[in-house]
């Protein structure tokens, strides 16, 4: 009886635990156990990503849909390339933009994906035709302040 | 495990030229003694006399300096791991204070060397543990906790479980230290009991007069680290030896000392500062 | 001085002395950890006493650390008009930091001490010469079950602790402060990553095996002490040591697997 106890008291911790773990390791950690095979990847050509992680969100009409996958470098265009991973439910038109953009202004950097009017739709390995690269706000601010101010 | 050649000979134990430190400290000087086989051999001393030391070095508990302890055929000082827990299959130890794990039943203590050691299905080792139990006089108490055991029946506990693998060789330490005489005394006859039931040969360490003259059938006395005299209870009793007559007549042993060093003893501003470490018994 | 110089060195040798002791003293436990057959009784018997029974305190602990950090983190969020980000801010301090040194300083607390009194008594008892006498390698049958409980333990313990802490900031943020709970929950799944998850299994595995190590170890060292070891006197004093030394050791363990993982 006593050992059937604690039996059960550790077969309930263990599980607590393990129940914990994949809690944070499906929600958090993105791990895909189950949607593997149900997506796509398209790549999109930026000049700059200052900012954006790997696991940022890509939206479309402020929904989140995907995420990046991948943020390279092509020494020879001298270009961001990310890639991103789309639901295969979502269709993108060939047309559609690609931004980089902050949520609030300390928020994290995510893709808005705007979509286009093409009949046409955006294949696995596609890339995006126009993309809009992330606003730095110092530089912006920067380039107002010294622009009307004195020539430095 | 032991071959079939040293069945013949006497000596189970024997030491040669054993030497201990510990520390800086010399505690055994150059010891030899044999154990034949069936005997019970008392080792007795008063403290600090190295009887202790010279059990755990038997029990490869302790590291030696130099010399020799071979028991059935192995030299239990210079054993690897492997040998010493191939020998100590053959052998059970009682400790002083019982040794009993806390954690554990009465029952499953006693059953603890045959479950890491055999294969014997549930039912034989409960038979074998309880057999052992009740030729200490400890049936019924199966499931008790040893913090629910008095003293006498810790010792009981303990030899129960010391012989619950039928070991050619039992060591003992102190016996009756902590028991009132009367506990003391049946314990005595368990001793005894154990040596013409299963014809084993007996080790006892104690300090205690009546007990090593009831169960010895010889006696071995050590006096700082040097043994003093062998022999039987009666050639003991005889001994014109100073140590011997100390002990026999619980007489405080002292060396002598001159009347300026024993004023200078009293008079010092400050006691000899022990080393740190090291113990002073 | 003189005498000062050579207690320092004799302080020293000693020191050394020990840790020498106490390296071998794990890497034979490791070896044996891995040594055929394990049992898994004696197993689930510590996993019981380590992982189970701290399980409560563990819970108690987080909640109101995530209380706290909800509660303080809210007011500085405020400031910038971020509070969308606290779910964010409170998962990663829970994940990387809080989660695992909360539940490894509760675990010396409880059970660490418990395991160095355990092994220490059963140093001074004989018990630990009684089994090698029966031929029992006191490694395998007392500190083996005690290595793999705790080391399964610790990382079990900290992902309960990391989801109730991340609770108690939910607690604090969205029932008394009003912020939105999408806002919570998704900054928080958006921007903690596996790498900060790796980071707090890797510091639970870490701690586990430092708790375990010097708890054990040192009551197992007992007699090695040098200010003599035997009773009650010496367990009590050993034991401070073991949860001062492994406290110590778990948050500069942090430390350094904090710098090398970022």
């Amino acid at each position: 009886m006593r050992q059937l106890k604690v039996e059960f008291y550790v077969g309930l911790f263990v599980i607590a635990g393990i129940a914990a773990l994949a809690y944070m390791a499906v929600k958090m950690g993105d791990l895909n156990l189950f949607e593997q095979d149900n997506s796509y990847q398209v790549v999109g050509r930026f000049t700059s990503v200052s900012g954006l992680k790997d696991g940022a969100s890509v939206e479309l009409s402020g929904v989140k849909l995907g995420k990046v996958t991948s943020i390279i470098y092509d020494t020879e265009r001298q270009e961001a390339v990310v890639t991103m991973q789309v639901p295969n439910t979502v269709k993108l038109s060939t047309d559609s933009i690609a931004s980089v953009r902050t949520s609030g202004i300390i928020g994290d950097k995510y893709i808005k994906v705007t979509p286009g009017g093409e009949e046409d739709f955006m294949q696995e390995g596609d890339e995006f035709e126009q993309t809009e690269s992330a606003l730095d706000i110092e530089e912006l601010i920067s380039k107002f302040v010294f622009s009307t101010g004195d020539d430095k | 495990m032991t071959t079939t050649d040293d069945q013949t000979a006497p000596g189970i134990i024997k030491i040669e030229q054993l030497t201990t430190h510990y520390g800086e400290r010399q505690i055994l000087d150059e010891l030899n003694l044999e154990v034949n086989r069936g005997e019970v051999l008392v080792i007795m001393g008063g403290s600090g006399s190295g009887k202790s030391t010279l059990l755990r070095t038997m029990l490869g508990l302790n590291k030696a300096t130099s010399g020799s302890v071979d028991i059935m055929g192995i030299d239990v000082v210079n054993a690897n791991r492997k040998q010493l827990y191939q020998l100590r299959r053959n052998i059970g130890v009682a400790f002083q204070g019982g040794a009993l794990f806390g954690s554990m039943s009465l029952i499953e203590n006693v059953q603890l060397p045959l479950r890491e050691h055999t294969n014997l299905d549930e039912n034989t080792i409960r038979i074998m543990s309880r057999l052992k139990l009740d030729m200490m006089n400890l049936s019924g108490f199966d499931d008790l906790m040893p913090s629910e055991l008095s003293g006498g029946m810790i010792k009981r506990a303990a030899l129960a479980r010391a012989v619950v693998m039928d070991p050619k060789l039992l060591f003992f330490d102190e016996p009756s230290a902590g028991l009132d005489p009367v506990v003391a005394a049946e314990l005595d006859e368990y001793i005894l009991e154990l040596k013409q039931a299963m014809d084993m040969t007996i080790v006892v360490v104690t300090h205690e007069l009546e007990s090593a003259f009831r169960i010895a059938d010889r006696i071995t006395i050590l006096d700082k680290g040097k043994m003093v005299i062998t022999g039987t209870v009666d050639e003991v009793k005889q001994s014109q030896d100073q140590h011997v007559q100390n002990l026999l007549n619980r007489r405080a042993a002292r060396d002598p000392i001159s009347p300026d060093e024993y004023l200078d003893l009293l008079t010092r501003t400050k006691a000899s500062r022990p080393i740190p470490g090291r113990i002073h018994d | 001085m003189i005498n000062m110089i050579s207690r320092l060195g004799q302080s020293v040798i000693y020191n050394c002395e020990q840790a020498g002791y106490l390296t071998l003293f794990l890497l034979r436990a490791l070896g044996r950890m891995f040594s055929w057959p394990i049992k898994l009784g004696p197993i689930i018997k510590q996993l019981h006493f380590i992982g189970a029974k701290s399980t409560f305190v563990i819970v108690t602990a987080s909640l109101t650390i995530g209380l706290v950090l909800g509660l303080q983190l809210y007011y500085e969020l405020n400031k910038f008009g971020a509070v969308d980000r606290l779910g964010t801010v409170v998962a990663l301090s829970m994940i990387r930091e809080m989660g695992p040194v909360v539940t490894a300083l509760m675990v010396i607390g409880r059970a660490g001490s418990a395991m160095c009194a355990e092994v220490g008594i059963m140093r001074t008892d004989e018990q630990l010469d009684a089994l090698e006498c029966m031929a029992i390698d006191p490694y395998r049958f007392l500190m083996v079950p005690k290595f793999w409980a705790t080391i399964i333990s610790l990382p079990l313990l900290v992902a309960i602790s990391d989801v109730v802490g991340i609770l108690g900031g939910y607690v604090a943020g969205v029932w008394i402060f009003d912020v939105p709970s999408g806002a919570y929950f998704y900054g928080m799944y958006s921007s903690v990553d596996w790498v900060d998850i790796n980071m707090g299994l890797v510091k639970s595995f870490v701690f586990g095996l430092i708790i375990v190590w010097i708890s054990t170890g040192k009551g197992f060292l007992l007699h090695l002490d040098r200010e003599g070891s035997y009773g009650a006197e010496g367990v009590s004093r050993i034991t401070t040591q073991a949860v001062v030394l492994a406290s110590i050791s778990v948050l500069v363990a942090d430390y350094l697997i904090s710098a090398f993982m970022i």
